[in-house]
């Protein structure tokens, strides 16, 4: 294996010791990814994209794009040297454009809508797991598939809960993107309170207290919940650092140490 | 900060500012298209303008009416270069609102030239004092005219601009939901879908005063007839499901095609998570505000007080194409009439301290010991 430059935000996700069976260290996990206005937590998903497809020759990944077109992700892939168009055209990127997605049935809660996107999902999975592939599957972002459903945070649990059976039943691991800022004033809040109860890993990026600059886009603190401990005891890790991000990647450093 | 933006990235193509076919536009960083916002200044503070296939929201302020001169412009400079234009508003006829648009200012060889001369020369002896030298070449060459234009707020429109153009005005007053809107905006949008390297024309849209209280169903009892708790969900509920339907599949539509939506809605009507949700949804969120007639402290903080109708925050420039963010030089810029015509935005500066009336160091700072020593002297 090639030596990499592991960067601060892949060691708190548990990327950089690959020396595990594993062939892609977050397999059978759930990461949750929260975010706000000043500050967008896309760039993690990009990290993790990247970082899957040059994890091992058979990971693939599950897209499903609420926010952006194939485009976009093409476009912003490509400067972090990661090539989409090709990747799908292997068999490894399954992109579901939902960016026009909307259950049917004005107003109402409406349970066929998602469970088709579901189904959706679980026969890209199965195939894939058939070829002994390690799947990831990313969201971006939850709060426009909570508005495609028509604002049933009901049925957006229910999915998320089945995506997250995915992760034990196959293995896959599962990356969400949300806003937490929506949700601070009280209401609906639960959907990310049991998101963030079924996280194993949370990624919260939050902008500088002292407000926006140059060099230091923002600040991501990680909880790591390492479920199997030797002892039994669940360890919770915690990372708090910096980030700058580029069009080649991404700068991580803990506050007041970068060297320009 | 667009000539930085530029050099950033590698991948954005080296060509012309502008497109031999099409004025209205020109090439921005990251292979997008950009398309003037009709405000010089507000192009500048961008990057260029409003990149094709992006969704502008601005955040109204519910006492001033300071929205509508973004949008004013926006409009007219699409008029002016005969683009495709749909507005949508909650007012009865909301044709009237094209009676309000604004002129371009002095055509070529008009006896105003000498006007616009003087106006030139302030302009750039204004951006030498607040950017520096290097901002202002990006649109020294003679194509910038084209491009965006300066709009005379006190001339209307000339009727010729009218003629032979699309404009598309909606009522969503008395629809009972706003499908009607969305299968207008998806009409409109259809005719302008992208495809590979040829852009003919690009359209734009703009959304006046969205979720405001009058825009919501007909038989529903707004905020203000009932009380507050009970309407207030279910007004919320409403919005949930009607608006914010919308955005999204507009949001969706745009970005596969070549028009700029700008939507401005009230966020104190709001929920506060329901316009948190608007507010994630914009590629490019703006917020004016009115300021105050007589605020003493602020007049005291600020040069050119006096001169302000209001300010305008950059909250997020858009970044399509690209994860870099856009961190501007600063998000707060002053909104300025110059000769009482001409928008103008203007970075905030801070007032000298005037030494006769006593600065706030010299009164607070090793003065207040020995004075109330003094005091307490006698």
């Amino acid at each position: 294996m090639e030596q990499k430059n592991w960067n601060l935000l892949d060691e708190a996700l548990g990327l950089h010791n690959n020396d595990n069976a594993k062939p892609w260290p977050l397999c059978g996990r759930f990461v949750l990814v929260e975010d706000c206005v000043d500050t967008s937590a896309a760039f993690v998903l990009h990290h993790i994209l990247k970082r899957s497809f040059s994890s091992h020759p058979s990971s693939a990944v599950l897209l499903l794009a609420f926010s952006h077109p194939f485009s976009h992700y093409d476009r912003v892939l490509r400067k972090l040297g990661c090539n989409l168009t090709a990747q799908r055209d292997n068999g490894r990127l399954f992109f579901l454009p939902m960016l026009m997605f909307q259950c049917p049935g004005e107003g109402k809660p409406n349970h066929d809508g998602l469970a088709s996107v579901f189904e959706q999902i679980e026969r890209v999975i199965t195939v894939l797991h058939q070829d002994k592939k390690s799947i990831s599957i990313i969201i971006d972002d939850i709060s426009f598939l909570e508005v495609a459903a028509n604002g049933s945070s009901d049925d957006v649990l229910n999915l998320m809960h089945y995506c997250h059976t995915l992760t034990s039943e196959y293995g896959c691991a599962f990356i969400a993107l949300d806003h937490k800022d929506i949700y601070l004033n009280g209401d609906r809040t639960a959907v990310i309170l049991e998101m963030e109860y079924l996280a194993e890993i949370l990624v919260k990026a939050e902008p500088l207290a002292t407000g926006l600059a140059k060099d230091v886009h923002g600040q991501l603190m990680v909880l790591n919940k390492e479920t199997q401990h030797q002892h039994g005891i669940t360890a919770i890790k915690s990372y708090n650092f910096h980030f700058k991000i580029k069009e080649t990647g991404i700068e991580c450093f803990y506050p007041g140490t970068k060297i320009q | 900060m667009a000539t930085t933006k530029a050099r950033v990235s590698s991948f954005s193509r080296n060509v012309s500012t502008v497109t031999s076919q099409n004025p209205g536009l020109k090439h921005g960083p990251n292979g997008t298209m950009l398309l003037s916002s009709g405000i010089p200044d507000l192009d500048k503070i961008l990057g260029g303008g409003f990149p094709l296939g992006s969704l502008v929201m601005v955040m109204e302020d519910e006492e001033a009416p300071h929205h509508m001169l973004l949008l004013r412009n926006f409009m007219s400079q699409g008029l002016v270069q005969k683009q495709p234009l749909l507005y949508a508003s909650a007012s009865k006829d909301p044709k009237r609102f094209l009676g309000t648009l604004p002129s371009p200012a002095s055509p070529k060889g008009d006896k105003s030239s000498d006007l616009s001369h003087e106006k030139d020369i302030r302009i750039a002896w204004q951006y030498k004092k607040y950017f520096g030298e290097p901002q202002l070449n990006l649109n020294t060459n003679g194509s910038q005219q084209d491009y965006c234009n300066d709009f005379d707020l006190r001339k209307p429109l000339d009727r010729h601009f009218y003629s032979g153009n699309n404009v598309d005005c909606v009522s969503i007053k008395d629809s009972p939901n706003l499908s009607v809107l969305q299968d207008r905006c998806a009409g409109f949008l259809a005719k302008l879908s992208r495809n590979e390297g040829n852009i003919s024309s690009a359209g734009r849209i703009a959304i006046q005063s969205f979720c405001s209280p009058q825009c919501k169903y007909s038989n529903e009892p707004s905020l203000y007839e009932l009380g507050h708790s009970l309407p207030a969900c279910r007004s919320y509920l409403a919005i949930l499901v009607e608006s914010q339907t919308l955005i999204p599949s507009l949001k969706g539509m745009v970005q596969s095609s070549n028009a700029v939506v700008v939507v401005t809605f009230p966020p104190s009507l709001l929920s506060p998570s329901c316009s948190l949700r608007l507010q994630h949804m914009a590629d490019t969120l703006l917020s004016v505000r009115a300021i105050p007639d007589e605020d003493k402290e602020l007049a005291k903080l600020l040069t050119g007080y006096q001169d302000m109708i209001g300010l305008i925050n950059i909250h997020k420039a858009a970044r399509l194409n690209t994860q870099v963010p856009v961190i501007l030089e600063a998000t707060t810029f002053s909104i300025k009439l110059h000769k009482r015509r001409f928008l103008v935005l203007e970075c905030l500066n801070q007032a000298p301290v005037d030494g006769s009336s006593g600065s706030s160091y010299g009164t607070s700072g090793g003065c207040s010991g020995s004075s109330k020593v003094g005091t307490l002297d006698f």
